[in-house]
C-alpha cells in the first residue's frame, strides 16, 4: 500500500471498526486511536516528503496512478506536494481534537463517529487528489455527511440550517461541476486526449475564451464553500446550529478545500481567466474581509461572531490568491493553515463554554476568567492570535499576504489591499469586545461560580490546537520554505 | 560584544514569563516574586555589563561608535526581501537596555511590597517579564519588521496590565481603549512598513539610515500627491509612533492606561513602552532627517510640541493624582518629540537628537519616581484623588523627600536631571526656531507650576481626616524610591553628548548661560506661582480658575476629545456602519438566498401539484397536449 493511499484506507478501516462497537466508550475509544494513526501518518508522510524533495524534483511527489473509468480517461490519480502534506497535517490534528472535544457525545455516538470520520476520509481524498474528477467525487464525500451531522445532532433551528447549508453547497457543487466539465472538454485543445489529469491539463494551452467563461464557474463554486462574500451566509446558521466537532471540523477543514481547490484548479488551469476576473473577485474578497469583521462586531451569539470572522479571514485567503505572487501564496496557504487551527480551538472552547453555561449569547457571560481560568485564558490567546498578533500563526500569514498584496503597485491593488488591512483594527475591536465583556468583568450569574473545571480529554484537545498555532508562530521558516517550493510550478504556470 | 550576554538579557524575563504563566496557579506568591527580581536582576547586570563594555572598552572604532548587527532569517517573503530577528547594539539601544533595566528592576522590587497579598500577584510578574522580554526585543531590534513585532508585544503587555483589575468596568474599558487606539496607530504603521519594504527592498535598519543606501538615496523617484513615498511611509511610521508615545491626538488612551496598578504606570506608561515613539524616530533619524529635505521631522516637531502644550495645560486642571502625572509624561514625549525633530545632523548640530535621548533618560528615572512616590501615597490614603491628600510630608517623609526631587528635576532646577537634559533641548530649539523655542520656555513654565501644584497638595496644605493614619511605605517601596531618587540627582553628570550623538562622533556639550538662566528662571515662576497658590489653603486657585471660566472647564474635561472619539466609535462606527452591515447581511445577502430557496420551493410545489393522481386531470393533460402538438405540427408543416 502507498503511503498517500493509506490516507483513504484507513479511515475506512476505522468506519468499520466503529460499525461492531456498542457505546460510547468503545466507539471514542476506535476513534482516538484512529485519529492517533492518521496524526501519525501525516507527521511520518511530512518527514518522507522532506526526504523524497531532496531527491525528486516532480511536482507532485509519492504519485500513483490507477486507472478507473477508462472510456472517460478517469483515472485514480493521487499524489502530493508541500501544500498539500500541511494540509492533511492540518486535517489530521483536528480530526484528533475533534475526538476529544465530543468524549461525550451521548447520542447516537457510533453513527455520530462514523459520519465524522466519512467526512475526514472526503478531506484526505481530496487533498491527495491530482484527478479533476477523484477530487470532485471526495469532495462530495466530505460535504454530504454535514447534513446528518446537522440535521441529526445538531441543535437549535438544525433542520433550516442543515437544510441551508447543504442546499447551498450544493448549488455549488453544480456550479462547479460545469466548471470542471468545461475544463475537461477543453483539456483537448493542443490535439491530446480528454483527460482530467491536473498536471497534464496545465500544460495544455486552454483557448483564452474558454478560460473567461469557466474560470468564474469553478472559482465561485470553490468560493462558496469558502464563504466568499456574499455566498456565505450558509456558514453563520450551519455553525450555530453544528455540534461542536462538526463546525471544528467544518471551519477547520471543509473550508479550506475552498481556497486549495481554487488555488489547484481555478488559478493553476485556467490562469488567463483568473488575469480577465481578478478584478471582480479581488472587489468581492476585500468588501468580505471589511463586512465580516465589522458583521462580527454587532453579533451577540459567540457561534455567529465566530462565523464572520471566518469570513473576514478566508476572505483574505481568496484576496491573497487572486494577487498571483509567490508572497501572496505563501500568505494564503498559510492563513489556511492558520484559520483552521484557530477558528477549531474557538469552536471547541466555545462548546465547553456553552456545554457549562448553556448559552452563547454573551450579554449573558461575564467573568469567566475567574469562574473558568483555563478556558478563559485560552481563550484571550486565541483572540490574540485572530487578531494577528505576532508570535501566534496569523500575523505570519497576514504580513505574507500584506506584503504579497503590496508587490502589485497599480492604484486599484493599493486601495482594495489598504481596505483589507485595515481589517486589523476592526478584528481587535471585535476580539475584544468579546474578550471585555464575556471573560472580564464581574461574575454575571451566581450559577457559574459552580462551573466543572477543564478535563483531561478538553485540555488535550485544546492543546493539540493551541500548539501549532504558536509553533508556525514563533518559527515559521520550516513551513512557509515547505509551501514556498511548492508554488514554483504554479507561479510558473500563472505568470 | 558577546552574544551569548546580549541574548540572555531578554531570554531571561521570557523564561520567567512562561514558568510563572504556565505554573501560575502552583507558584507560591512568594516565590514567584523573588524569581521576578532575581531574573530581572541577572537582566539588568548583563545590561549594564553590556553598556560598559560598549561605551568604554569596545565600542568605539577611530572615535566612532560603530554598530554590531547579529540576525537570522525569520521569515522570508521574497528571495531579497525577509524579516530578520536579531540583536543591534548601538549608542541608542544600549542605553534603552540601561533605561529599561533600571526601571523595571526598581518597579519589580516595588511591586513586591505594593502588590502583596493581591489575588493575581503571580500573574502580575508574569505580565511584567513578559513587558519586560518584550520592551528588550523592542529596543534590539534590526529592523522595521521586528521592531513593529515586539511593538506589539509590548502592546498586549499593556493591554493585559492596564486591565490587571479585570474586574473592574473602568479597568476593562481602559485596557481596551489604550489597545485599539494604538492598533489603530499601528495601522498606519504597518502601512509605512510595506510601502518601505516595496520600494528599498529591505526593511533593516542600517541600509534605511546609509546615506547610500536604496531609501536615502533614491526616495525621489517616487511620488504620491506631491510627496516622496517614502516621506508617506515615515510619515505613517510616526504615526505609529504617535500612538505608543501618546501623541496628539492618539494621546487619548494614556490618561485612561492609569487604571493599571501604579507600579505599571511607572515602567509602562512613564519610562519604557511610551518611549518606544521616540526611540523609533530616533533609531530611523538619518532617514527622517535626509529623505525629502527632512519633511516628515518637521511634522515631528510640530506634533511634538503641540502635545507637550497641549498635555501641560490639561495638567494643570487635573484632580486625579495619576492622570496629572500621565498628561506630564505626554508633555514630556513631546518634548523629545520636539527635540528630534529640530535636530541637525553632524556634530554640535545634532544637539536636538542628543538632548532627546538624555532627556528619555532622566526623564525615565524621575518620572519613574514620581509615579512610584505617587503608588506610596495612594497606599497609604487609599484615593487617587489630589483633594483627599495634604499633608503627607510628617507621616511619609522618604515618599516626601524624593518626590520632591523628582519634581525639582522635572521643573529643570540645576543641577538635577532634569535640567541638562531640558536645557539642551532647549537651546536646540533655539537654534532652529524661535517659535518652537517660544512652545518649549512656556512648556516648561507650566510643567513647574503644575508638578508643584502637585507637590504642594499631596505633602503640605491641611492634614486630612484620614480614616487610617497614613503611613510610610515598607522598605520593598521605599528602597526604589531612594535608589531612583539617587540617579535623579546624579544623571545629570553622565557626559552624555560624548556617548550618544546622531552621528556617532560624540561632542563636548556647553551650557548656554542665557538660556539656561532663562530656563532655570521660568521654572522657579512656575514653582513661585503653585507656592502661592496651593501651599496653604487659600481661594487664589479657584479665583484664577474663575476667571478663564470656560477655558478652564475644557482643560479640565481635556478638550473633550474622549467625548469626540467616543461618538465616532460609538454612534459612527457601531451604530451606522457596524449595525447596517449586520442587518444587510441578515435582510439582503441572506434574504436573497433565501428567496431563491423559496422561489424553487414554491415552484416545485407547483410542478407536484400536476401530479394530483386523479386521472381525469391526466385526460386533460393528455388531450390537451396532443391538441397543442397537432396545432404546433399543422402550423409547421402546412407553411
Amino acid at each position: 500500500m502507498d503511503i498517500l493511499s493509506l490516507f483513504v484506507v484507513v479511515p475506512v478501516l476505522v468506519i468499520l471498526a466503529l460499525v461492531f462497537t456498542k457505546d460510547l466508550r468503545q466507539a471514542r475509544l476506535i476513534s482516538m486511536v484512529g485519529g492517533l494513526v492518521q496524526l501519525g501518518m501525516a507527521i511520518n508522510l511530512l518527514f518522507a516528503y522532506f526526504r523524497e524533495r531532496a531527491v525528486n524534483d516532480a511536482v507532485m511527489l509519492f504519485n500513483r496512478d490507477l486507472v478507473w473509468f477508462e472510456q472517460f480517461n478517469i483515472h485514480y490519480n493521487i499524489g502530493v506536494d508541500g501544500i498539500s502534506v500541511s494540509l492533511i497535517l492540518l486535517t489530521s490534528i483536528i480530526v484528533l481534537a475533534g475526538v476529544f472535544i465530543s468524549w461525550k457525545m451521548e447520542e447516537l455516538p457510533k453513527e455520530f463517529f462514523i459520519s465524522l470520520i466519512v467526512l475526514a476520509t472526503g478531506v484526505y481524498g481530496f487533498f491527495i487528489s491530482i484527478d479533476l474528477f477523484t477530487m470532485f467525487v471526495f469532495y462530495e464525500i466530505a460535504v454530504i455527511p454535514m447534513y446528518l451531522l446537522i440535521g441529526i445532532w445538531g441543535s437549535g433551528n438544525k433542520e433550516y440550517s442543515a437544510m441551508k447549508l447543504t442546499l447551498m453547497l450544493m448549488g455549488a457543487s453544480a456550479v462547479l461541476m460545469v466548471g470542471i466539465l468545461g475544463i475537461y472538454f477543453n483539456s483537448n485543445a493542443d490535439g491530446g486526449a480528454l483527460t482530467f489529469n491536473i498536471l497534464e491539463i496545465a500544460q495544455v494551452n486552454i483557448p483564452v475564451e474558454a478560460q473567461n467563461l469557466f474560470f468564474p464557474l469553478t472559482f465561485i463554486g470553490f468560493a462558496i464553500l469558502g464563504a466568499l462574500f456574499p455566498f456565505h451566509t450558509w456558514s453563520p446558521d450551519g455553525h450555530a446550529s453544528a455540534p461542536t466537532a462538526v463546525s471544528m471540523l467544518h471551519a477547520g477543514v471543509l473550508m479550506k478545500l475552498g481556497g486549495y481547490g481554487i488555488f489547484r484548479v481555478a488559478m493553476f488551469l485556467l490562469p488567463a481567466g483568473a488575469l480577465e476576473w481578478s478584478w471582480f473577485f479581488i472587489i468581492l474578497s476585500a468588501t468580505g474581509v471589511i463586512y465580516g469583521a465589522f458583521a462580527a462586531l454587532r453579533q451577540t451569539d459567540l457561534k455567529y461572531i465566530n462565523a464572520y470572522a471566518s469570513v473576514s479571514h478566508l476572505g483574505m485567503v481568496t484576496f491573497a490568491l487572486l494577487m498571483l505572487n509567490k508572497t501572496a501564496w505563501n500568505g494564503a496557504i498559510l492563513q489556511s493553515l492558520s484559520h483552521g487551527f484557530m477558528t477549531a480551538l474557538f469552536f471547541a472552547l466555545i462548546g465547553m463554554i456553552y456545554g457549562r453555561t448553556h448559552t452563547r449569547d454573551i450579554t449573558k457571560l461575564g467573568g469567566l476568567l475567574k469562574v473558568i481560568p483555563f478556558i478563559s485564558v485560552v481563550y484571550v490567546i486565541a483572540g490574540m492570535a485572530l487578531l494577528g498578533l505576532p508570535g501566534f500563526s496569523g500575523f505570519v500569514a497576514e504580513m505574507n499576504i500584506f506584503m504579497g498584496a503590496f508587490q502589485q503597485d497599480s492604484m486599484f491593488y493599493r486601495v482594495a489591499t489598504i481596505v483589507s488591512i485595515s481589517a486589523i483594527v476592526v478584528t481587535a475591536v471585535y476580539v475584544l469586545r468579546v474578550v471585555g465583556i464575556m471573560l472580564m468583568g464581574p461574575v454575571k450569574n451566581e450559577a457559574y461560580n459552580q462551573l466543572e473545571s477543564t478535563t483531561w480529554y478538553e485540555k488535550t484537545g485544546i492543546l493539540l490546537l493551541l500548539l501549532p498555532i504558536i509553533g508556525i508562530g514563533v518559527a515559521p521558516l520550516w513551513i512557509s520554505n515547505l509551501i514556498m517550493e511548492s508554488l514554483q510550478p504554479f507561479i510558473q504556470g500563472v505568470l | 560584544m558577546n552574544l551569548i550576554n546580549l541574548l540572555l538579557i531578554p531570554a531571561i524575563p521570557l523564561a520567567v514569563f512562561l514558568v510563572l504563566g504556565i505554573f501560575s496557579h502552583k507558584i507560591k506568591p512568594a516565590v514567584s516574586g523573588l524569581t521576578g527580581v532575581a531574573g530581572l536582576a541577572i537582566s539588568t547586570l548583563l545590561s549594564y555589563y553590556t553598556a560598559w563594555q560598549y561605551f568604554f572598552v569596545n565600542g568605539k572604532t577611530d572615535g566612532v561608535y560603530q554598530t554590531f548587527v547579529e540576525k537570522t532569517v525569520w521569515i522570508k517573503f521574497t528571495d531579497t526581501l525577509h524579516i530578520d530577528m536579531g540583536v543591534l547594539v548601538d549608542p541608542i539601544s544600549v542605553m534603552m537596555l540601561v533605561v529599561v533595566s533600571t526601571v523595571s528592576l526598581m518597579v519589580h522590587i516595588y511591586s513586591r511590597g505594593y502588590m502583596k497579598g493581591d489575588d493575581g500577584y503571580t500573574r502580575f510578574f508574569a505580565y511584567l517579564s513578559l513587558f519586560t522580554f518584550s520592551m528588550y526585543g523592542l529596543v534590539l531590534a534590526t529592523n522595521l519588521f521586528q521592531i513593529y513585532i515586539f511593538w506589539e508585544l509590548v502592546g498586549v503587555s499593556s493591554f493585559l496590565l492596564i486591565g490587571y483589575y479585570y474586574t473592574k468596568t473602568s479597568a476593562i474599558a481602559a485596557a481596551k481603549k489604550a489597545f485599539i487606539v494604538t492598533r489603530f496607530a499601528d495601522f498606519g504603521f504597518l502601512i509605512g512598513i510595506f510601502i518601505i519594504g516595496f520600494y528599498t527592498n529591505t526593511f533593516d535598519f542600517q541600509l534605511l539610515n546609509d546615506p547610500e543606501g536604496p531609501a536615502i538615496l533614491t526616495w525621489a523617484s517616487t511620488s504620491f500627491m506631491g510627496l516622496s513615498l517614502i516621506t508617506w511611509a515615515l510619515i505613517l511610521i510616526f504615526m505609529g509612533g504617535a500612538g505608543k508615545s501618546a501623541m496628539f491626538p492618539l494621546h487619548i488612551w494614556l490618561p485612561d492606561a492609569m487604571e493599571g496598578p501604579t507600579p505599571v504606570s511607572a515602567l509602562i506608561h512613564a519610562a519604557t513602552m511610551v518611549v518606544a515613539g521616540v526611540y523609533l524616530v530616533a533609531r530611523l533619524f538619518p532617514m527622517f532627517y535626509m529623505v525629502e529635505e527632512g519633511f516628515a521631522l518637521q511634522i515631528v516637531t510640530y506634533v511634538g510640541a503641540f502635545s507637550a502644550l497641549f498635555a501641560a495645560i490639561i495638567a494643570i486642571t487635573q484632580t486625579d493624582i495619576k492622570r496629572i502625572l500621565a498628561f506630564s509624561t505626554m508633555s514630556q514625549l513631546g518634548y523629545m518629540m520636539m527635540a528630534l525633530g529640530v535636530s541637525g545632523f553632524d556634530g554640535h548640530k545634532g544637539v536636538g537628537y542628543m538632548a532627546s535621548m538624555f532627556h528619555l533618560f532622566t526623564h525615565a528615572m524621575f518620572k519613574a519616581l514620581l509615579f512610584l512616590g505617587a503608588g506610596s501615597v495612594i497606599h497609604a490614603v487609599h484615593s487617587n484623588l489630589l483633594q483627599e491628600m495634604g499633608g503627607l510630608r510628617k507621616y511619609m517623609p522618604v515618599t516626601n523627600i524624593s518626590f520632591l526631587i523628582a519634581a525639582l528635576a522635572i521643573a529643570g532646577v540645576p543641577p538635577l536631571a532634569g535640567f541638562w537634559s531640558k536645557d539642551e533641548i532647549l537651546m536646540a530649539a533655539y537654534s532652529n526656531s524661535q517659535f518652537i523655542y517660544g512652545v518649549g520656555i512656556f512648556v516648561a513654565g507650566l510643567t513647574a507650576f503644575y508638578m508643584f501644584r502637585l507637590y504642594f497638595g499631596i505633602f503640605w496644605g491641611k492634614d486630612r481626616q484620614y480614616k487610617h493614619r497614613p503611613h510610610e511605605s515598607p522598605a520593598s517601596m521605599t528602597i526604589p524610591l531612594i535608589v531612583l531618587a539617587v540617579l535623579t540627582l546624579t544623571a545629570g553628570f553622565i557626559p552624555f553628548s560624548e556617548l550618544v550623538s546622531a552621528d556617532k562622533i560624540g561632542f563636548e556639550a556647553h551650557i548656554n548661560l542665557p538660556l539656561a538662566a532663562i530656563a532655570v528662571g521660568v521654572g522657579a515662576l512656575g514653582i513661585l506661582l503653585a507656592w502661592l497658590f496651593y501651599k496653604k489653603e487659600n481661594d487664589l486657585a479657584s479665583r484664577f480658575a474663575n476667571a478663564f471660566g470656560s477655558f478652564y472647564k475644557w482643560s479640565s474635561n481635556k478638550f473633550y476629545f474622549d467625548e469626540i472619539y467616543l461618538f465616532v466609535a460609538r454612534k459612527v462606527f457601531f451604530k451606522n456602519v457596524a449595525a447596517p452591515i449586520a442587518k444587510f447581511d441578515k435582510k439582503i445577502v441572506d434574504g436573497t438566498m433565501e428567496g431563491i430557496g423559496n422561489q424553487t420551493a414554491v415552484i416545485s410545489r407547483k410542478i407536484k401539484d400536476l401530479q394530483s393522481g386523479r386521472v381525469q386531470d391526466y385526460a386533460f393533460g393528455f388531450i390537451g397536449g396532443v391538441v397543442i402538438l397537432a396545432l404546433i405540427f399543422i402550423y409547421a408543416f402546412t407553411n
